[in-house]
């Protein structure tokens, strides 16, 4: 037991405790041996109920659950990673050095994290309305973790030992309303973060309310919009057959709608609320915003779901514009081999972590919107843009041009030109940027 | 094994999450400190005491665009079935081009689709239009 009384602060040395943590040599051979464990366990069950676990992985309904428990746990080691890398790029962009005290190079920085969180008091303010104040961060960790369901992580596979043709999709739910599924869920996400603000009955939570509201609605329209241009190029709603279609063309949406991608990657940004657009919790206006009154675990999942609202968001773009598990000269549509669906599945969520980079260098590298920029943006820039986005890929489809490479480029060209050379000659630019202001002289300051 | 609807797959992940969410908020209901106190109780806004109720009037912008957000979302949900069936008009063989000489041998051929939608969408941006002008959108 350490000497609190005699606690002196510039003592150096280092404690026991101390030198196990940051010893590399000690957290990564515990890493390898809960691998070994694991490892043997999977193998262990393999040996002993082999024809139940077959049996399990051959039907529909056992393989979802299986990529039920494997897409949590990976969601949530991902984004425990995520945020040891926000705050190490962030370090880096900064020049600083980031988290360095958990572990060698900050390891278990986001673990630790996780245990401070769990171990604080959870606590309702006395004004609060109590139901709706646990509520709300439920929601919103809900929301943020069931977008996932119609992801197609591998495609199909072929186990082994299933009767010739027959096939198992890695996908949670191969629902035929696909795409709409992941809007409901978003606009479900809403609630959250206005029943956060609304329940706290604090003023700063109540306006970061408001303002999430105005701004999560704002970005739902052309992020609807975006959507109809894919799903008209594609024919329908799965996303399961939109990654085959890019899978068997070679060309991914990218290459045929770049402008809808772009607008999709904003509308993205906004719906998780990540910087350009995180005025929902301005930190020097609002505190902390809609969860100003949150603390311990409520807040970590509104923490935890913002982080998974990323990931999902990531994989539908992926899956609609990236050519989800596809890539050229790895295994395709027909290959239903096992260690196939296992490269589809790495190369998914390596597309993903590069999405998640995108967000954190993002993040650190564009100053935060101000609210009026922010509803411009959206209803005078993204929606007429996705309007006229639709407008192309309807006539294109009309004339049975909606793969034709250039045919597509040209028409996202002119989309892109009309709607520039429109908000050139606005009298008031889209952007906000404010022209014709008055003339302030400027007189070289005092020196001595 | 008995033959499953997919949409109950997503009824298990969401119990699945949910039963997670549960864990978690009793977990740190048990393990945390619970310590009470009235100034604690209080209402955080940065140590100045807080003068009435927070549920007050706000800026009517924030009604405006919600009014905006129902009409243009559900205009833009009424798109979704056209863009699924329209690029299928033009199939030329299989069941879809069974199913487009159908619709258009009942009246419903291609021309009558892009019509239809082009009224619709004309309606469409007429109305956005109005509201651009009406300066509906200058939140400045």
């Amino acid at each position: 037991m350490p000497d609190i009384m005699n606690f002196d602060p510039n003592d150096k040395t280092p404690t026991i405790v101390d030198r196990l943590i940051r010893a590399p040599g000690v957290i990564i051979g515990v890493a390898v041996l809960l691998g070994v464990v694991l490892a043997v366990v999977l193998v262990a069950v393999w040996m002993l109920w082999g024809d139940a676990v077959r049996a399990l992985l051959g039907s529909q309904l056992g393989l979802s659950i299986v990529i039920i428990a494997v897409t949590i746990g990976l969601m949530f080691s991902v984004i425990a990673t995520s945020i040891l890398f926000e705050r190490k790029i962030a370090a880096f962009i900064q020049d600083r050095k980031g988290p360095n005290r958990g572990g060698f190079w900050g390891v278990i920085q986001p673990m630790a994290d996780g245990l401070k969180f769990l171990l604080k008091e959870e606590f309702t303010p006395a004004r609060a309305d109590r139901p709706l104040f646990i509520l709300a961060p439920c929601i919103a960790f809900i929301a943020a973790f069931i977008g996932f369901a119609i992801i197609p992580w591998a495609g199909e596979i072929h186990w082994p030992w299933m009767a010739e043709g027959e096939t198992v999709t890695t996908q949670v739910a191969s629902l035929d309303m696909g795409i709409l599924y992941i809007i409901a869920v978003g606009g479900f996400g809403v609630y959250g973060v206005v029943l956060a603000g609304w329940a706290s009955n604090n003023k700063y939570s109540f306006f970061g309310g408001m303002r999430a509201a105005a701004q999560m609605i704002s970005y739902e329209v052309p992020m609807g919009l975006v959507l109809v241009v894919v799903l008209l190029a594609a024919g329908t709603l799965r996303p399961e057959l939109i990654v085959n279609q890019q899978a068997e063309t070679g060309i991914w949406n990218v290459f045929l709608h770049p402008l809808a991608f772009v607008l999709l990657t904003i509308c993205a940004f906004a719906e998780a609320n990540r910087t350009p657009f995180d005025l929902v919790e301005a930190e020097q206006e609002l505190v902390g915003g809609f969860h100003t009154e949150y603390s311990s675990m409520k807040f970590a999942m509104f923490f935890l779901g913002e982080y998974a609202h990323i990931i999902t968001g990531s994989a539908l773009i992926v899956a609609l514009f990236l050519g989800g598990w596809h890539v050229w000269f790895l295994p395709n549509v027909d290959d239903t081999v096992w260690w196939a669906a296992l490269i589809k599945f790495a190369v998914y969520w390596v597309k993903i972590i590069l999405f998640i980079v995108f967000y954190i260098v993002i993040r650190w590298t564009l100053p935060r919107f101000r609210f009026d920029q922010l509803m411009k943006l959206a209803w005078k820039g993204l929606i007429p843009m996705g309007l006229g986005l639709v407008v192309a890929t309807g006539v294109l489809v009309a004339l049975g041009w909606q793969r034709n490479v250039p045919a597509n480029l040209i028409a996202n060209a002119i989309v892109l030109g009309i709607s520039l050379w429109y908000a050139s000659r606005s009298p008031s630019p889209v952007t906000g940027r404010q022209d014709n202001l008055p003339e302030i002289e400027v007189r070289p300051s005092a020196t001595t | 094994m008995p033959e499953v609807s997919d949409y109950s797959f997503v009824v298990i992940l969401i119990l699945a999450v949910m039963g997670i969410t549960a864990v978690i908020l009793l977990l740190t209901y048990l393990i945390g400190p619970k310590r009470t106190g009235a100034i604690k109780h209080s209402v955080y806004e940065s140590g100045v005491d807080p003068t009435g109720d927070a549920r007050r009037r706000f800026n009517v912008r924030f009604y405006l665009v919600a009014v905006l957000f129902l009409i243009f979302d559900v205009e833009i949900i009424f798109l979704y079935p056209w863009a699924v069936l329209f690029p299928r008009l033009k199939a030329t063989e299989g069941a879809d081009q069974q199913w487009a000489s159908d619709l258009a041998a009942n009246g419903f051929t291609p021309a009558f689709f892009i019509v239809g939608i082009g009224i619709f969408f004309a309606l469409l941006t007429i109305g956005f239009i109005y509201e651009w002008r009406k300066g509906v959108f200058r939140w400045d």
